[in-house]
């Protein structure tokens, strides 16, 4: 059998077995709606309106003139900080793991930070930086950055010696040996990072829009509750649920196309 | 031709000196087999690892004598292929890639670069894998790839480090052969280690039998089997029991004393 069939069975397989797992997952969360919406058809309480309530909030809130005014600020926030995170931790973490001593010293200030709790920052960046777009964007990069940088330190050190040894009988240069091995080896670890940052700047994102800000999906949630708009708070959080599962979801894809030799390696 | 003299190797763990390499001298000369073979446990792969300038010599030295370079650092003329080719490969990158990246520094022309990748993976017999991904192939197959980057490399001296000891058996064979074939294509000087004492004849111009730690070279038999060399007609002839029997005993032996030493 040649290796082309070989792997296009594979993915067959994979594939069928996929939409099984997909089909599968969606019995509770449709189990969850169905038994939302009816039980809480009669509901008279203020504070547990009827999901179809909800949903109506929803439909004229979200999907309408709050897409452009609410949502994709929020979005490009948390993309435009991940994205900073992203650059500066593999870029920093790339330059420090080869820089033992440099780690040993700057460990402290690295655990530090990492421990800063993201909310307890939000009255310094509005300090620093004032209201608007820029102390959101900086305080999602600097606490998301933590997760990417220390994992890309300790990627890049974790080169298999035998490639080590590969590398060097090559007389591969150190930028060669930088580009074309320790970044790859490093990915899957660098990856790991991203995706606990990701969740990490979806929650900063909220709670940035929560304290000190004029839009936002947060903002729009938290003045909601305060207005006692119960059903239109509901539907914010249910956007937020949505909004997590789409990054993540998009993430995850991104991650298997680019992390394919690594699982598929793993499989054998 | 590679002289190997005197060479020495200690490693210091915790304060403690640990002896591999006593005394190891042989040459390999222009053209030529030769296999390394010893117990388990003798230092083979720290011997190849200073070979190949991989590892700091403690004493000693290892000479390109054409040149009369003393090799401290990996050398061009050198090409490594590895035990674990699982490792040894990138996974991360495609056969043909895999096999072409050491060539940038070698091979300015992209052309001829990729002419020579060609090459190298038909020699090896995997023409049309050079699109694959490593861990779509078998491990012989992946082993074949490492022995084709070694080739196109364009090494004079290959040094291969138990290539085949990860293989199942008839794989083993087909490789041992496939080595045998390649290397009078690329007119490489090959030196092989293994623990494999038929394997070790079957393939050789000259064995250098070497003892457990700390090791010395026991003896260098000079193997005067015809070639071509066939599994069935070579390991069938008279002479290859007893070069075999001559081998084994020798490293009997050194088994012997090293168990009197401890």
């Amino acid at each position: 059998m040649s290796t082309t069939s070989i792997v296009s069975a594979v993915s067959r397989r994979r594939w069928s077995s996929g939409v099984r797992g997909a089909a599968l997952s969606l019995i509770l969360p449709v189990v969850i709606v169905v038994a939302w919406w009816f039980v809480s058809e009669g509901s008279t309480s203020p504070f547990f309106p009827p999901l179809r309530v909800i949903l109506a909030t929803f439909a004229d809130t979200w999907l309408s003139s709050r897409v452009l005014s609410d949502i994709v600020p929020s979005l490009v926030r948390m993309i435009a900080g991940f994205a900073i995170a992203t650059v500066v931790g593999v870029a920093l973490g790339a330059l420090l793991g080869r820089l033992r001593l440099a780690v040993a010293a700057l460990n402290p200030i690295l655990q530090f930070g990492r421990s800063l709790p993201a909310t307890a920052l939000i009255p310094v960046a509005v300090v620093l930086f004032g209201i608007g777009d820029t102390p959101k964007i900086v305080l999602i990069a600097f606490v998301s950055c933590f997760p990417i940088l220390l994992n890309t330190i300790d990627g890049v050190r974790n080169v298999d010696p035998v490639l080590e040894d590969v590398c060097r009988s090559f007389r591969l240069s150190r930028t060669q040996r930088f580009r074309w091995v320790q970044l790859h080896a490093a990915s899957p670890q660098v990856i790991a990072g991203m995706r606990v940052a990701l969740s990490l700047a979806f929650v900063v994102m909220v709670a940035t829009e929560m304290l000190g800000s004029t839009n936002g999906v947060g903002y729009v949630t938290l003045l909601a509750q305060q207005g006692f708009q119960i059903p239109l708070m509901w539907s914010g959080l249910i956007l937020l649920g949505l909004l997590g599962l789409i990054v993540n979801g998009i993430f995850v894809l991104v991650e298997r196309g680019l992390l394919r030799w690594y699982t598929q390696g793993q499989e054998d | 031709m590679l002289t190997v003299e005197h060479l020495q190797k200690s490693y210091s763990t915790g304060g403690k000196s640990l002896e591999v390499l006593r005394d190891v001298s042989f040459t390999v000369e222009e053209g030529e087999f030769v296999t390394v073979v010893g117990p388990s446990g003798a230092g083979k792969t720290t011997l190849l690892r200073c070979m190949a300038g991989l590892l700091p010599r403690s004493g000693g030295s290892v000479m390109l004598t054409k040149t009369g370079k003393v090799i401290d650092a990996p050398p061009p003329e050198i090409a490594c292929v590895f035990q674990d080719y699982s490792r040894s490969l990138m996974p991360w990158y495609r056969v043909g890639r895999n096999v072409g990246l050491p060539l940038r520094n070698t091979i300015s022309d992209k052309a001829e670069r990729q002419r020579a990748v060609d090459d190298a993976l038909r020699s090896v017999g995997l023409e049309g894998f050079a699109d694959s991904y490593p861990w779509q192939l078998s491990g012989g197959m992946q082993q074949r790839v490492a022995i084709a980057r070694a080739i196109a490399y364009r090494p004079e001296f290959l040094i291969m480090d138990e290539p085949f000891a990860s293989v199942d058996a008839q794989t083993r064979a087909d490789l041992e052969d496939l080595i045998l074939r390649v290397r009078q294509i690329a007119g490489v000087t090959v030196v092989l280690v293994t623990h494999d004492i038929d394997e070790a004849v079957y393939l050789a111009d000259r064995v250098v039998v070497v003892s457990g730690r700390p090791t010395v070279v026991m003896d260098v038999i000079d193997i005067d089997l015809p070639r071509p060399r066939s599994q069935v007609t070579t390991k069938g002839l008279p002479r290859f029991g007893e070069l075999r029997t001559q081998v084994a005993t020798l490293i009997s032996r050194a088994g012997a004393e090293a168990a009197t030493h401890a």
